[in-house]
């Protein structure tokens, strides 16, 4: 579509500049030109309004020559004989007009007084496309730059969608080939438990692999996952592991991200339980307060053990996510101190599925 | 030819019950091992290995506060070790590089009789260097965090910040950290090679300093320098030493 028609608005705005341009070209005809002020509004105003149309068609030769693509010597040659051309035509036009004109009484002769002033109509026509076709550029590089844009944020959208199920949908192999290890353990000596536990990693697999779908989910849902994982870390770490969970009533209903509170517990236990030899706690806890939901994931740990920079992956991806799901609105708080790492999680309390910001 | 073959002895390291349990149930099958101890983590590993001086170590790598490279750093190379691994795609390199022999959890039969195979037909020969091949397990630019060093069957952790300067000793390194000396086997290059250029400097030919340690330099001679640092120690400083010294103060600048 072409660019100065679409928006109405830019099209009246266009035909308004229009306005100073007669009034010059009348001026040029009626006084340097000897014409008259009659003589030359009447030939003006039909023949401006004829040519603000005519120089519309400037939008064609522009997309034929683009910018960027053409070489200046065709880009220069396209346009110059284009001009050329459509100002003949606009001479044409002014003659057949003037002859019409000269047969009504009060134009008589008007068509000898005119030919003096074909050259002035000429330059002005040449100059007039020129300037439209200058103008026409400038809207097809302001509508591509447009586009770019619309491109760049479409892509950033899709990326950032890429990301966040990349982020999501991690089960990790430690956890993976540990838990199978501890079944292999057990098939010879406790078949019963051995089973329980292959039941529990199905489980865990199959919710893990349908939250990764969703937006949003209950607090109990991704409980109902945080407890099977447990459960089966409890198998491998038996007496190392001792786990408490405090959880407010109300705030089972409320809706997280998919996800979020699993990799904050199986954080506690990779940096936190599975470097004491002599084992620990991890509390899970959740309360409402304010119109915000608060977790709490606390464990104890080691401070002499090596330092696993900040929390490590897990911690760095759920920071990230809320980041962008929430943006400003929720925040997460990590303290370590006398042997016991938390993280806390604030939330805005929602019972409806959680939007992206 | 009947006399009776001498019982491989095996100690098993694993930070899991059921992991022990598991090789345990394998090593039941083969009438030629004979477990003679299990350790829940590395420090007992290490003091068990100087009491019963097995022939063979089955012997994870992630554990507690002390890894299976860390054990096998302390323990030397007089031992065959078979490491048994979840899942590190480092470590495995590294095993494959250095022709040490692993096993992945949870661990099949036949596999793990190949690896008996293999670790008996290698007793009594030298394994790879036991520094050599963590270096190979870690992470590529990933430097130490901390160093082991075991004094008797004393194992001690020294976290590199606490470290204030290293001095080569023939075959060892003297570590200085927190008023005290620690001595550990190792060259002085292969310790500079593994800690973080931007926080250690090779000043001297027999001396890695702690970058953050060092309040002044003062020349000393006509070639050579002085670093002092900040508990007042003096360490010399070469010529390439000053200009390494000097490159890091640049970029941190």
């Amino acid at each position: 579509m072409h660019p100065l028609l679409t928006p109405f608005k830019r099209f009246g705005l266009y035909l308004l500049a229009w306005l100073p341009i007669a009034a010059i070209l009348d001026y040029l005809l009626a006084v340097p030109g000897k014409l008259g002020w009659q003589d030359a509004t009447a030939i003006t105003l039909p023949l401006c309004l004829v040519y603000q149309f005519v120089c519309l068609s400037a939008w064609y030769s522009c997309k034929a020559a683009p910018l960027q693509k053409s070489t200046s010597q065709r880009l220069w040659l396209t346009q110059v004989s284009a001009a050329v051309i459509v100002s003949l035509l606009w001479v044409a036009c002014a003659k057949s007009l003037v002859l019409a004109l000269a047969s009504f009484p009060a134009f008589r002769g008007l068509d000898d007084r005119f030919s003096s002033q074909v050259p002035i109509i000429f330059g002005a026509g040449f100059l007039l496309y020129l300037l439209s076709v200058a103008l026409h550029y400038v809207l097809l590089a302001v509508e591509d730059s447009r586009k770019a844009e619309a491109r760049v944020l479409e892509t950033s959208v899709l990326a950032r969608d890429a990301e966040l199920r990349a982020l999501k949908a991690q089960v990790n192999p430690h956890f993976l080939f540990n838990s199978l290890n501890s079944i292999s353990a057990l098939t010879s000596v406790d078949p019963e438990k051995a089973r329980e536990m292959c039941i529990l990693l199905a489980d865990f697999l199959r919710m893990t692999l349908g939250l990764g779908e969703k937006t949003s989910v209950p607090l109990s849902e991704e409980l109902s996952l945080v407890d099977r994982y447990l459960a089966i870390e409890k198998v491998r770490f038996g007496t190392r592991l001792q786990m408490e969970e405090h959880i407010e009533e109300a705030t089972k209903a409320l809706q997280l991200p998919p996800l979020i509170l699993q990799p904050l517990v199986e954080n506690a236990i990779t940096h936190g339980i599975a470097n004491l030899s002599g084992g620990g706690f991890i509390r899970v806890s959740s309360a409402a307060e304010n119109g915000r939901m608060l977790l709490a994931v606390e464990n104890s740990f080691d401070p002499e053990s090596t330092p696993t920079r900040k929390g490590g992956l897990g911690l760095r991806n759920v920071r990230q996510r809320l980041e962008t799901l929430y943006g400003d609105s929720a925040n997460l708080h990590v303290s370590a101190e006398n042997e016991k790492f938390r993280v806390e999680l604030s939330l805005p309390a929602n019972t409806a599925e959680v939007r992206r910001v | 030819m009947t006399h009776p073959e001498k019982k491989l002895r095996a100690l098993i390291v694993d930070d899991e019950d059921l992991a022990r349990l598991a090789l345990r149930e394998l090593i039941k099958t083969r009438a030629e091992i004979e477990v003679v101890g299990e350790c829940g983590n590395g420090f007992e590993a290490v003091k068990a290995v100087a009491e019963h001086k097995p022939d063979l170590i089955f012997l994870d790598v992630q554990m507690p506060k002390l890894t299976g490279f860390d054990v096998l750093e302390l323990i030397g190379t007089e031992t065959a070790v078979i490491f048994v691994t979840a899942y590190d795609q480092y470590a495995m390199r590294a095993f494959d590089v250095h022709a040490v022999d692993y096993l992945l959890k949870p661990v099949g039969r036949e596999r793990f009789e190949a690896a008996l195979e293999r670790a008996k037909s290698r007793i009594g020969n030298k394994a790879p260097s036991a520094t050599e091949l963590a270096a190979a397990a870690r992470p590529p630019q990933q430097f130490l965090e901390r160093l082991v060093v075991k004094d008797g069957t004393r194992v001690t952790l020294i976290p590199v910040e606490k470290l204030d300067y290293a001095e080569a000793q023939d075959d060892y390194v003297s570590l200085a950290s927190e008023g005290k000396k620690h001595l550990k086997q190792q060259t002085i290059a292969g310790l500079a090679a593994c800690l973080d250029p931007k926080r250690f400097v090779r000043v001297h030919r027999s001396y890695v300093v702690n970058f953050e340690r060092v309040t002044r330099i003062e020349p000393y001679g006509k070639d050579s320098k002085l670093a002092i640092l900040r508990d007042g120690t003096r360490l010399p400083v070469s010529r390439t030493g000053y200009a390494r010294l000097k490159a890091l103060l640049e970029q941190q600048a």
